[in-house]
């Protein structure tokens, strides 16, 4: 079983926003949901290999800056042209004001 | 300095396209200019207000004044109602294909489809292909053998440019496509950036385009009358001038095979009219640097990072003036450019990839 990751502090995310986090040469998008939850991917987009974190949070969609190919955040389907693979997703807690993602 | 011209080869599939993926040219990491988080998320959020009032507008001009060339059909009377038919039709589809397409006109993401949808049949531009190869755009802007969209090649074809004020060989290759594409056959050019799962939509909608004109065609043979073409079909003729007109300014005389768009982008500033028809895309090296801003937001990002751009042409005529001398340079030297100064506190962007284009220029 994976152990779980520290990634940044909760307050660290802005609301509706996304943060890049790099860990063990692998690069990570997390989310802050309107509703104040947090999820994680893989960070860079199953299409050309773009940082989701410089792209734009709306609801349950992270757009991707370069094409804005979308993806569900929360499932990581990926949400119509340009983009046809969906993203990995990976669990998250917030234990003690810190966002851990179980990386696997 | 003597530069010895080299043909370019602009095919997809030829020695130029092998050569971009292998020099690190084609999917590179081009130059943004630093725009803080905070700032980036404001530009970048999306509203369908501006994109409603605007398409509500654009929609109301397009019937009264398709109504006025019908009622008036003819007289002399009908000549100004069709001109400004004729540009809706044939030239401001140009735009509200490109922003639906990039998805950023409105905020509700079915309204983007369904003015994209009726964009293309009037653009006449597949929605599938063209969806593809605009995408190809952005990731190799202006990359010979990569880019699809390159509107005006090296050494320049002015007959070629000149027709397409008037829309006939685009007309004529959209039809050929669309017929093509409609018996079934996606060529090789189109199967390097269509996936093969988006392939059989592609065919779909050419056989759906393909009945809509029969019907057209019908129709007026029916009649006895060119009116149902005036009114589908033709406008993307007579009314092509204004996006030729401002979508040559976007790349053209400028490098090409340079991964800044600095360099191979034009932002012009333009009259309101025309900045309606465009929707804002004269901001264009703004718009490809940061794809994700909505067209009402281009204005706002232009002010934000102009230190950081070349001066902007001040007009459309001023683009013209430029523009125009460089592409006859370019029919006795295929190399020349119209090299780009950037402002003294820019960020330079990686110079190796530049010096081939930079001694060309000089």
């Amino acid at each position: 079983m994976s152990d779980w990751v520290e990634a940044c502090d909760a307050t660290d995310i802005d609301e509706e926003d996304v943060m890049r986090f790099d860990h063990g040469g692998r690069t990570f998008a997390i989310y802050r949901s309107p509703d104040d939850e947090y999820f994680a991917t893989d960070g860079l987009c199953t299409h050309e290999k773009v940082h989701l974190a410089d792209g734009l949070v709306m609801d349950d969609i992270i757009e991707c800056p370069k094409h804005n190919g979308r993806f569900n955040y929360k499932t990581g389907a990926a949400r119509g042209a340009p983009v046809c693979v969906n993203l990995k997703t990976y669990p998250v807690k917030v234990d003690a004001g810190k966002v851990l993602v179980q990386i696997g | 300095m003597t530069v010895t011209p080299s043909r370019r080869d602009y095919s997809l599939i030829g020695r130029d396209a092998k050569l971009a993926v292998e020099n690190g040219l084609s999917a590179a990491e081009w130059y943004h200019t630093d725009i803080p988080r905070k700032q980036m998320k404001e530009l970048m959020q999306r509203s369908d207000g501006p994109a409603i009032r605007d398409t509500a507008i654009w929609l109301a001009a397009l019937i009264v004044s398709g109504a006025g060339g019908a009622w008036f059909w003819g007289t002399w009377g009908c000549v100004p109602f069709f001109f400004v038919y004729g540009v809706l039709y044939g030239s401001s589809t140009d735009s509200r294909w490109h922003e639906c397409g990039h998805g950023t006109a409105f905020r509700t993401q079915w309204m983007n489809d369904v003015v994209y949808q009726i964009a293309c049949f009037m653009i006449m531009r597949n929605p599938v292909t063209w969806r593809w190869s605009h995408t190809r755009h952005h990731t190799d802007t202006i990359i010979v053998g990569r880019d699809p969209e390159i509107s005006v090649m090296r050494p320049p074809d002015l007959a070629r440019a000149m027709l397409g004020f008037v829309g006939v060989l685009d007309a004529w290759h959209a039809m050929s496509d669309m017929l093509r594409n409609a018996a079934g056959n996606i060529s090789a050019a189109e199967k390097t950036f269509i996936p093969e799962q988006e392939q059989g939509k592609a065919i779909r909608i050419a056989r759906i385009w393909t009945a809509i004109y029969a019907a057209t065609i019908a129709l007026a043979l029916y009649s006895g009358s060119f009116l149902p073409l005036m009114l589908v079909g033709l406008p993307r003729l007579y009314g092509a001038w204004h996006h030729v007109m401002v979508g040559l300014l976007q790349h053209g005389g400028l490098a090409d095979n340079v991964i800044d768009h600095r360099l191979n982008s034009r932002t012009v500033y333009m009259n309101p009219i025309s900045r309606f028809i465009y929707w804002n895309m004269n901001y264009h090296v703004e718009h490809h640097m940061f794809p994700m801003v909505p067209y009402h937001a281009l204005p706002r990002l232009h002010g934000l990072i102009k230190h950081d751009l070349p001066v902007p042409t001040r007009s459309i005529l001023a683009g013209y003036r430029e523009m125009i001398p460089a592409f006859l340079r370019q029919l006795r030297n295929e190399d020349y450019f119209l090299r780009r100064e950037l402002p003294p506190t820019a960020r330079p962007y990686r110079e190796e990839f530049h010096n081939y284009a930079a001694m060309a220029a000089e």
